[in-house]
């Protein structure tokens, strides 16, 4: 059941994902550390297995997957560390999450300016 | 005695950084961005502030989830930036002002803000972005600098109101400081923006005016939503929206703005500053 608050589209990363999530975000954290970085490059199964990732976290990292990573309880500020390894950047993420190309995306980006 | 000269506001998108340390400030994707900043720079030059108070939120560099405080306040005599795992440059170190800072979180407390002191805080993108935005001639910044977090990440976040009289018994703090010290208080991030989730790329920019009117004439309008109002109406990043409101609750009384910039998009954000000052005619 995805923490809502009733606002669409929008996981709220409150006590519940904060429970779920916690391995997962600290993994995240770590990859402020170029070492640690390099690590999870080097051995990606090894690495989530050492901080302990439930099988539907390591599932979600395995695809690349935001919204499954986000359901298994990750917080966007940490993800983003993470998407920063695979080279992805917000509006790569964006694009995943919604379906769209990242030209699309782009797209709705600039149209938001004109309201 | 210490004075408040002056309140300014910026969004601090991680790319900006990189923007500036890969020299693209005049391309032109980035130019309307960077364009808001040099009348702000030359009033900075007239009034060359001595210490720059810095409400923002971290990014998962100086806290973690393990212990999060909900406001964090900076009583260091060195901050340093470091990597966040995402490529911007990490070499920031940027002087404290220990005395000003200790003379708050006694402030505070007496105030019943029973803050987290920080004597090591790695500090962040949107505490730099800002200083480099305003000084972008050079990492030798010149001013002392006393950090404010928000916990922006982690709900239950403060209520925008808790977050208004943060700031107020912030200003109330520096006003009594016995020190004499020109401070530029500084509100890092926004304005509406959401990175994660189905709704990602959402931009609100009606409300983003809204806020930014209300900045100047009734920003305990802005104090009267609650967090997830924010959410919202701003997306779910757009809650940096609360370092706004607690530089906004620091500068009390009546302001004018002197400059505003807004435009969509930098990044996935609505990019936004403005730079207030008291209104004594008020």
């Amino acid at each position: 059941m995805a923490q809502t608050h009733g606002i669409p589209g929008t996981t709220v990363h409150d006590g519940e994902q904060a429970r779920k999530g916690y391995a997962l975000n600290k993994m995240c954290f770590s990859f402020n550390e170029a070492a640690n970085r390099k690590a999870f490059l080097d051995d990606e199964a090894a690495y989530c297995a050492k901080f302990g990732l439930s099988p539907e976290q390591i599932e979600a990292v395995k695809a690349r997957n935001v919204l499954q990573m986000i359901a298994a309880g990750g917080n966007a500020y940490y993800l983003a560390k993470l998407a920063g390894i695979f080279g992805l950047n917000m509006q790569d993420i964006g694009a995943q999450q919604t379906g769209l190309s990242v030209d699309e995306f782009k797209a709705k980006l600039v149209a938001a300016g004109r309201d | 005695m210490a004075e408040i000269i002056g309140g300014f506001t910026t969004s601090h998108v991680p790319a900006i950084g990189g923007a500036i340390a890969r020299g693209k400030q005049e391309e032109a994707y980035w130019k309307p961005f960077f364009d808001f900043f040099p009348p702000i720079r030359e009033w900075i030059g007239r009034e060359k502030p001595d210490v720059a108070v810095i409400f923002y939120h971290d990014h998962g560099l100086g806290h973690f989830l393990d212990k999060m405080p909900t406001f964090a306040l900076g009583c260091a005599a060195q901050y340093k930036h470091a990597d966040e795992g995402w490529g911007l440059p990490d070499d920031g170190v940027f002087a404290g002002d220990p005395a000003l800072s200790w003379h708050i979180a006694e402030a505070l407390v007496e105030d019943e803000f029973d803050i987290t002191t920080a004597q090591e805080l790695l500090v962040d993108h949107a505490f730099k972005i800002p200083l480099q935005l305003l000084y972008p001639d050079t990492s030798d910044y010149p001013v002392r600098t006393v950090p404010i977090t928000l916990n922006s990440i982690q709900h239950p976040l403060p209520k925008p109101r808790r977050c208004w009289e943060l700031g107020r018994a912030v200003g109330r703090a520096i006003r009594s400081f016995p020190g004499d010290a020109k401070v530029l208080l500084i509100g890092s991030g926004g304005l509406s923006h959401q990175l994660d989730g189905e709704r990602a790329g959402f931009l609100n920019k009606p409300f983003d005016l809204w806020c930014m009117e209300r900045m100047i004439d009734d920003p305990e309008a802005m104090a009267k939503l609650s967090a997830l109002d924010i959410v919202r109406e701003a997306g779910a990043q757009g809650i940096e929206l609360e370092a706004w409101l607690a530089m906004r609750g620091a500068m009390e009384g009546a302001v004018k703005a002197l400059h505003r910039g807004y435009h969509i998009p930098i990044s996935n954000t609505a990019a936004a500053c403005m730079l207030m000052v008291p209104d004594a005619a008020a």
